[in-house]
């Protein structure tokens, strides 16, 4: 240190130099103090609480006292949340997480491919925006907003009789399962939310894979031959496919812990997220909440598992 | 428009075009129902158009007081969130060492667990340590999920700041800390500003992990969400969700702006 010029900085002496040597001669001393506070935050508050979560699923509720029993480690409670109610519950959240999924997937794509592909400079810009604001904006508005657009007195409706398609409407809501009172109380009220909420989590990585793809990639298959869609299906397509996959892991996985959606707008029927408020809450079951709120985990565990042998990881 | 550019077929500008309509429409719907005269219901079209419910939202003590709760909470654990994304990002892209993978993960992690598992652990953490719901157990919450945002800049810009650069400052006789007050600190600059922005919109805008952590105390999104559930004011949230878009975008815009300059800066293009 002191032989360099001094020219440029003014040379310093004192305890802060002798720090900096001392980083300098030994960097992972370094490393581990800027490590410290995060791991220290995250590692001993966040884990910690998350141990201290799963550690209450292995509790159970004393039948007789209805007070939680902290002196045995017991599966009772997992049984429980393997009865029919209860598995009811878990299958129903999962057969919705995964249409919402296959459906972002579905409309993402068009948007994702124009944006990666033919948008230029001013609409490049209007397409990332138009991503960007709905995914930063309040999520509670968003669902406030489907809530004006779903109600029956609501725009949506008012489109039905403006068209004078009222009767299609009726018609279809009055199917099993995706029907329902209004749209409002519907399994389909509730999806097209989900689907709203977490589309732009699926059009990023998409768009991203899609931006991935060498041109040269694909005007080699068109020199050879390919039609426009053989192209598409055998190139780009399965190069953008991490890129959906990295998509799905945060569609699939936001909707499976989502309480609030299915609250405000959808039948009474409970989801996995409204069942873990429900029994940590009213109930006092917390031992029951932990082991439902391990059911997504293990379940993206999974997920994510099998999303890493497709390579989506390299798509984030 | 470049000229190399191929044209879009039209199936595909139809279908991204709809896609594009889904997701916008929506949001112009609040700009609209903030001025609708009609208090008990949803309908449409607005039967007409008034301002007074911006008086009348002006005039309520409950949404003030929601309103700087939240403030203080997304500032407070924005300020947190920047010194921890920063600390981790500066060490791992400073070095390489073994537990990196870990470290990304854990920062990653309460963002990618469902919000109602970081909610209910949280509380049943305060619960075991007794610890009674205030202002800093909702902070605890915001900022473990907030870090990621900072993280995440401050990573990427790290990576494209060249160690030459860094280099050079040493060679020329700067020390660590100057090194890091006047190189490394501009370059990052922007990149902790963006992520600062957007933790604080996700903070500001935040209501599963709140809900476990509050206890009885209202941020602006709990109080939306009551408001959810059980319509009591409706012209008063049509206002609130006004204002809570237009906050929320103006730092997105902000942020927009300036890690695309930051972009240009660095010079590495795309």
């Amino acid at each position: 240190m002191s032989t360099t010029d001094d020219a440029f900085t003014e040379q310093r002496h004192g305890a802060l130099t002798a720090l900096s040597d001392l980083f300098w001669r030994r960097p992972k001393l370094l490393v581990l103090l800027l490590l410290a506070p995060p791991l220290l935050w995250l590692g001993v508050i966040y884990v910690g609480a998350l141990l201290a979560l799963l550690l209450q699923s292995f509790y159970a509720i004393d039948e007789f006292t209805g007070l939680v029993d902290y002196d045995v480690l017991t599966l009772k409670t997992y049984r429980e949340l393997f009865n029919p109610a209860n598995l009811d519950i878990i299958i129903r959240t999962v057969l919705m997480a995964t249409t919402v999924t296959l459906a972002s997937a579905i409309i993402a794509f068009p948007i994702a491919y124009m944006a990666a592909r033919y948008a230029r400079g001013k609409w490049k810009a209007m397409f990332y925006l138009a991503v960007m604001l709905p995914l930063w904006s309040s999520y509670l508005v968003k669902i406030y907003a489907w809530k004006l657009i779903l109600a029956k007195e609501g725009i949506l409706n008012w489109l039905f009789a403006q068209l004078h398609l009222t009767g299609l409407l009726e018609a279809y809501l009055g199917l099993p399962v995706v029907g329902g009172g209004s749209l409002s109380i519907s399994y389909t009220g509730t999806f097209l939310v989900f689907v709203y909420v977490w589309m732009p989590f699926m059009i990023l990585p998409t768009q991203a894979a899609l931006e991935r793809v060498p041109v040269n990639l694909t005007d080699a298959s068109s020199d050879l031959g390919a039609t426009p869609w053989q192209t598409f299906r055998h190139v780009t397509f399965p190069l953008a496919l991490p890129g959906i996959i990295a998509g799905s892991i945060f569609t699939f996985s936001l909707t499976l812990g989502d309480y609030i959606i299915p609250q405000i707008i959808g039948s009474s029927r409970l989801f996995i997220g409204q069942a873990v408020y429900a029994h940590q809450g009213t109930a006092g079951n917390i031992p029951l909440a932990a082991a439902f709120s391990v059911v997504p985990i293990v379940i993206m565990g999974l997920y994510l598992w099998m999303a890493q042998r497709k390579g989506a990881f390299d798509a984030l | 428009m470049h000229s190399d550019t191929p044209r879009a077929p039209w199936g595909l500008k139809l279908a991204a075009g709809a896609g594009l309509v889904f997701m916008i429409a929506p949001l112009l719907l609040i700009f609209v129902y903030a001025f609708t005269t009609e208090e008990r219901t949803y309908q449409w079209p607005p039967p007409g158009l008034t301002l007074n419910w911006f008086a009348v939202t002006w005039g309520r003590a409950d949404v003030w007081e929601a309103l700087t709760l939240s403030v203080q909470v997304a500032t407070v654990s924005t300020i947190i969130a920047l010194i921890l994304g920063t600390l981790c990002a500066a060490a791992v892209s400073g070095s390489r060492f073994f537990g990196r993978e870990v470290i990304s993960l854990l920062v990653i992690l309460p963002i990618a667990l469902p919000g109602i598992i970081t909610g209910l652990a949280l509380r049943s953490a305060f619960g075991m340590t007794d610890i009674p719901f205030s202002f800093w157990t909702i902070v605890v919450g915001h900022a473990t999920f907030c870090v990621v945002t900072v993280y995440n800049n401050a990573v990427a810009r790290f990576r494209r700041t060249s160690g030459s650069l860094i280099e050079a400052s040493m060679d020329l006789g700067a020390d660590q800390f100057q090194t890091f007050r006047h190189v490394i600190l501009p370059n990052i600059g922007t990149a902790l500003l963006a992520g600062g922005m957007l933790a604080f919109a996700l903070s500001f805008d935040e209501v599963i992990v709140t809900t476990f952590t509050a206890g009885q105390q209202q941020t602006l999104p709990i109080w939306m969400l009551e408001e959810l559930v059980r319509p009591r004011q409706r012209p008063v949230t049509n206002v609130v969700a006004l204002i809570v878009v237009l906050v929320t975008t103006i730092p997105i815009l902000l942020a927009f702006y300036l890690t695309r300059d930051g972009d240009q800066i660095a010079g590495s293009g795309k």
